[in-house]
């Protein structure tokens, strides 16, 4: 069941009713029964991985709080009678079970993630698997590190890991964040329910308008890139980090909106990240959940472990402090890039991807303290100028690095960029570009004005606060204009009309 | 303490690390500043940091990143 599918709306409308009208103990049996029929809906089968990985990580988990609790109570029953090497003793002892509770569910579920993402029996991948599994694996990772309690429910923790909106693409929800909310009471508020439905119309405007109608333009492109060379590779090559920022920020608008008409509060994905000003900036603003992710259960892991401070330690003996301090941050780092890469998917093209990410972010750290130097002895550097050109050139940086997931082929998006700086064909070439795609004159005057309207709501969201809440200051008929308008925007110009297929989110296949 | 801040302001000169209280939550310090801060603290202080304690709380201001140390060298002793 696709989030732009009619089915979807009226099953998110059913739901939304029976949430509000049956009493308030239902409230999280019925959406753990929707999430369920949602996700059987693409397949009763897949419901199989989703209860593996669920009933083994519930199970671990109790496992790991029950024996960390019972080390408590013993040491406290047997304190008198202990010495400290023996309690010592005990308490490793009992480290290293919970590490062996931890290691097998792991290798359980990142085993069948593995698995399925590298077989080539044409296995299908379960919808929404990569993102799941990641909010299982922190789920495990935070109840061994004993950051929250485990959760005693095994059909409430079910509901975390097949939670309907975010099941399909995220954001990588924590638990014990999203658990204030997802289990409810929540009394039916009109703030939420209205924020809510307009939240879900701007994410349907961006998936529905703009993405699906560059879709049929970027299909184009990535089927003949020997045709759309040069001036076209570059037309299409940006024509698509349009469309992946229409597509993935609308559906998660579309997921946080859902969450928000349930009284469910969803962590942000998004902070306007083509306004980054460089490329670390970046991935502060786009992913933000995945990135917090590698962040919290890779990178801080791998790089405070042992071998890499013994590592540390060494490196700077033998290079000095200073770039020896940095060689082991820079190697957990590149395992962190890998991961992503590979997690995108276990091809080479998100591998260089990957990559590429970690060579860039590696050599802009290096430069740092040498643009630092510049920047205070150049007199623009703190100049509306200047940060404009940081934001295009991150942007132009960010546009290369997506082709290499838009033709999932590295030899292709090489030659693609190389066609773009050799290929004469600029000349007289806009006229050819405009038309090559297969976009009308129409096309281009709606993405304009949709390109205009995203770029307005990102530019008001300076200071954190959403346009929502300023509209919502206005008086009611105002109001009433501007979402019946952006509604009619959607109805007219989604491209759902004649020779559209309902297509699936970008993010939907990782 | 001295000596903690003393690590700190060799990371970055320009900050007050005494009065700072939103290192992690203002991205003063990111996460690469974060493993170079351990790996210091490591070297001087004996301590064992692992990932379980790299959380905002522990690392906003000088004083929480000081008695995130203290406590350790408590559960360490």
């Amino acid at each position: 069941m696709y989030f732009t599918s009619y089915e979807f709306l009226g099953f998110v409308l059913v739901l939304g009713l029976l949430y509000y009208v049956l009493p308030k103990k239902a409230q999280w049996p019925l959406l753990l029964l929707g999430s369920l029929a949602f996700y059987a809906a693409s397949g009763p089968k897949y419901l199989i991985y989703v209860a593996v990985t669920a009933l083994s990580v519930y199970g671990a988990g109790m496992l790991m709080d029950r024996d960390r609790n019972g080390v408590t109570a013993w040491l406290k029953a047997h304190k008198e009678e202990l010495s400290k090497e023996e309690k010592k003793a005990y308490k490793e002892k009992h480290k290293k079970v919970r590490l062996a509770y931890l290691l097998i569910c792991l290798l359980i579920n990142l085993g069948i993630l593995a698995v399925l993402k590298f077989q080539h029996f044409g296995w299908v991948l379960p919808l929404g698997i990569s993102f799941y599994t990641l909010r299982a694996v922190g789920y495990l990772v935070d109840i061994h590190r004993g950051t929250y309690e485990a959760e005693r429910n095994p059909l409430k923790f079910l509901l975390f890991i097949s939670f309907f909106p975010i099941i399909l693409q995220g954001p990588i929800s924590n638990y014990n964040e999203l658990a204030e909310t997802l289990y409810g009471p929540n009394k039916f508020n009109w703030k939420n329910v209205s924020f809510g439905l307009q939240r879900i119309l701007w994410g349907f405007f961006k998936k529905l308008v703009i993405a699906d109608r560059v879709l049929a333009a970027v299909t184009v492109f990535i089927k003949d890139p020997e045709t759309y060379n040069g001036v076209y590779a570059l037309f299409g090559m940006l024509l698509y980090t349009l469309e992946l920022y229409a597509d993935f920020t609308g559906g998660i608008d579309i997921t946080i909106g859902v969450a928000e008409v349930l009284g469910i509060k969803v962590a942000e994905n998004f902070d306007r990240p083509y306004f980054a000003t460089s490329l670390k900036d970046y991935w502060r603003r786009w992913h933000i959940t995945m990135c917090a992710w590698f962040r919290n259960y890779v990178f801080y892991p791998v790089s405070v472990c042992k071998p890499m401070q013994k590592l540390s330690k060494f490196t700077r003996k033998v290079f000095g402090e200073k770039a020896g301090k940095r060689i082991p941050v820079y190697l957990s780092s590149f395992f962190v890039w890998l991961a992503t890469g590979v997690w995108h998917g276990a091809t080479l093209n998100f591998i260089v991807w990957g990559l590429l990410n970690w060579l860039i972010l590696m050599v802009s750290e290096e430069f740092e303290p040498l643009c630092t130097k510049f920047h205070e002895k150049a007199k623009f550097s703190n100049s509306f100028g200047y940060r404009i050109f940081m934001i295009l050139r991150t942007f132009v940086l960010i546009s290369v690095l997506n082709l290499f997931d838009c033709f999932a082929n590295v030899g292709t998006t090489l030659k693609a960029l190389l066609s773009i700086v050799t290929t004469g064909n600029y000349a007289g070439a806009l006229a050819g570009a405009y038309e090559a795609f297969g976009l009308s004159a129409a096309d281009y005057i709606i993405l304009a004005v949709g390109i205009v309207m995203m770029f307005l709501v990102s530019l008001i969201k300076g200071d954190g606060a959403f346009l929502r809440d300023k509209i919502a200051k206005l008086k009611f008929p105002v109001q009433a204009v501007i979402w019946i308008g952006l509604f009619v925007l959607v109805l007219l110009f989604g491209a759902y009309g004649q020779g559209y297929d309902q297509s699936q989110f970008i993010y939907n296949q990782f | 303490m001295e000596k903690l801040l003393e690590i700190l302001q060799d990371l970055h000169e320009d900050v007050d690390f005494e009065t700072e209280e939103h290192l992690i939550d203002d991205v003063i310090l990111d996460s690469f500043d974060i493993v170079t801060l351990i790996s210091e603290i490591q070297e001087n202080y004996d301590v064992t940091i692992s990932a379980k304690d790299i959380i905002p709380e522990n690392f906003n201001s000088a004083q929480a990143i000081y008695e995130l140390i203290q406590r350790i060298e408590e559960e360490e002793a």
